[in-house]
């Protein structure tokens, strides 16, 4: 994707229809936290999310159990959303990048408030489709319509009912 | 095609915006969906609701679907990232101070404003320990002099009613940045048609739906429209934001919705646990009548002008305080903050004072008297023995509406009728 102040909706809509399993770094067992309803309602909505985090390693949250690291992914992993700061995603690129061919990982998101350029760099260079500063829930949301029943502005205007 | 990509006229999104097909039905116009509650799918499903932990419908005191076309309306006719939709214009200053204030707190706030805020500011607010200070909004001094360490936001109406004043905001905008507070802008008055104060810094905007938006007096309403830039976290003033919400299990609204995370609170928290929501009757009366609304205002806004300047010639009046004539010191910000017109609410003085004023009100055959504005319907109203009676004679002067002063909302009929009624009123005031 060129540029990353902005993505298309038909970018965005084509990564949400290919990535049905997700790896998710940082997901956390604590069901207050934001990782943990991106998680849910991913599952809802037929995605398989896979939990990643050393912390927590061992344990289940919503049906699966989490891995300590992406080495223990079984392929393909077609996308791996990073629940860490922009720093920490920094070092998370890179591994994801060294099992790119290895785990048939075709996509990194950065969530939202996560962005760090450099790395992104790094990716776009190594083949991978980059995506920042975005919730594949929200996303989800916004391009299904669900997003509107809350009152928030999809900024899709069409004379079609919309589909995701 | 289904495309946020593009960019889309105002007339464009105040029919399309948020009113896609009905996805259950195909129905083209949106469904009044009458209805209290939804069934879950399980009993998981209703857990998932009632942590916020999916969208969904479950009571329409807090979403319905019909509300929600309405919501998205406003937020994308204003460029916010989302809105929260209830019972009346007071009810959304209500639940936008009432997600942002602690007991303690303190607005300030521009003192013109419509009578009735300036009650609920000074009198019912301060009952619930919000102290608001209403101070002159052009003058970026007296407004930087009046913030405190408890002050949590600046409040404006752009442009303010009854008088015709515009409100200089850009000044406002870097006081509320300096101080890491929102500013929160009324624009009932001027609607996004003539400004979107986002695009000019404004935090959140509130709308009395119940005027033009609607636009045929049929429908109360009110609409929080949260513009999704404010870092409340930068902020650190916040803590209702950024800190675990007791009323949700240590939810964090900031964290977890990010940048409508202000609308989610004000929806889930306040409309909530004080109920003020909007019917979907009312909803949809307001958004048929908001397809029209650009069309609506360009007329109303013409028909204004043509009627101030009539005034401003006449022999009986002694002042007429419209943005839109040259005569008026509000002229330029008006033509710095909006485009396409100058609104169609404004004041205009009889030299034979008060009783001259009842008696003109009390004349007229084509202008209806009564309290509301924003209707297709020209209305006519003296503030002084009406909407402002309950303020002191010089509160009613600072607002604008003195013992002499008659407010018009002119509406949408032929402007010529209009004048005549007029010309016919004056000659027995």
């Amino acid at each position: 994707m060129a540029g990353h102040d902005h993505y298309s909706d038909e970018a965005l809509r084509s990564i949400l229809r290919r990535c049905r399993t997700i790896a998710m770094i940082g997901a956390s067992p604590n069901w207050v936290r934001p990782s943990y309803f991106a998680m849910k309602y991913l599952q809802g909505k037929g995605y398989r999310i896979i939990p990643v985090n050393p912390v927590a390693a061992g344990q289940t949250v919503l049906g699966e159990t989490v891995l300590g690291s992406l080495d223990e992914l079984q392929a393909p992993v077609p996308m791996v959303d990073i629940f860490r700061n922009s720093e920490a995603a920094g070092g998370i690129v890179d591994e994801i990048i060294r099992l790119r061919d290895d785990k048939h990982i075709q996509v990194v998101l950065m969530q939202l408030g996560v962005r760090n350029d450099a790395a992104a760099r790094r990716a776009e260079a190594a083949g991978l489709e980059v995506v920042m500063d975005r919730c594949p829930k929200i996303e989800y949301g916004r391009l299904s319509g669900e997003l509107s029943w809350s009152g928030v502005n999809s900024g899709i205007i069409t004379a079609r009912v919309l589909r995701l | 095609m289904n495309d946020g990509d593009r960019r889309y006229g105002m007339e464009t999104r105040a029919v399309h915006a948020g009113a896609r097909p009905d996805p259950a039905t195909g129905a083209r116009q949106t469904p009044v969906y009458q209805t209290t509650s939804f069934v879950f799918d399980d009993v998981e499903h209703a857990a998932s609701l009632f942590n916020l932990q999916t969208f969904g419908y479950f009571y329409s005191r807090l979403t319905n679907p019909t509300v929600a076309v309405l919501e998205e309306k406003i937020a994308n006719l204003e460029d916010g990232r989302a809105a929260v939709a209830c019972a009346s214009g007071h009810a959304a200053q209500f639940l936008a101070f009432f997600t942002l204030l602690e007991p303690g707190s303190h607005i300030v706030s521009s003192r013109y404003l419509y009578g009735g805020s300036v009650t609920q500011f000074t009198k019912s607010f301060a009952r619930l320990g919000w102290q608001a200070d209403l101070v002159d909004p052009n003058d970026p001094d007296v407004v930087e002099a009046a913030i405190r360490d408890e002050t949590r936001a600046i409040f404006v109406e752009v442009l303010a009613n009854p008088g015709g004043i515009v409100v200089d905001i850009e000044p406002l905008v870097e006081i509320a940045r300096r101080h890491r507070i929102p500013l929160v802008v009324d624009n009932t008055l001027a609607t996004p048609c003539l400004i979107q104060p986002i695009h000019w810094g404004a935090d959140i905007v509130i709308h009395s739906a119940t005027k033009f938006i609607g636009g045929h007096g049929t429908s109360m309403g009110g609409v929080v429209v949260e513009s999704g830039a404010f870092d409340w976290f930068a902020s650190g003033k916040f803590p209702g934001m950024t800190e675990p919400e007791e009323a949700y299990h240590g939810l964090t609204f900031a964290e977890t919705f990010g940048d409508f995370g202000f609308t989610m609170k004000a929806r889930t928290v306040a409309l909530r646990d004080f109920g003020p929501s909007l019917s979907p009757a009312n909803a949809f009366h307001l958004i048929t009548g908001c397809e029209t609304l650009p069309l609506r205002m360009q007329r109303h806004c013409d028909n204004a002008l043509e009627i101030a300047r009539h005034l401003e010639t006449h022999p009986k009046v002694a002042w007429v305080s419209y943005a839109g004539l040259e005569s008026s010191p509000w002229h330029g910000l008006a033509r710095k903050y909006l485009k396409n017109g100058f609104g169609s609410v404004f004041t205009f003085g009889l030299k034979g004072g008060f009783d001259a004023c009842t008696r003109m009100v009390e004349a007229s055959g084509l202008f209806s008297h009564l309290a509301n504005i924003g209707d297709t319907r020209s209305l006519v109203i003296h503030p002084a023995s009406t909407t402002h009676r309950q303020l002191t004679s010089e509160q009613r002067a600072t607002a604008g509406a003195a013992d002499d002063t008659i407010r018009l909302s002119v509406g949408i009929e032929t402007v010529s009728d209009l004048i005549r009624d007029l010309d016919e009123a004056l000659e027995r005031a």
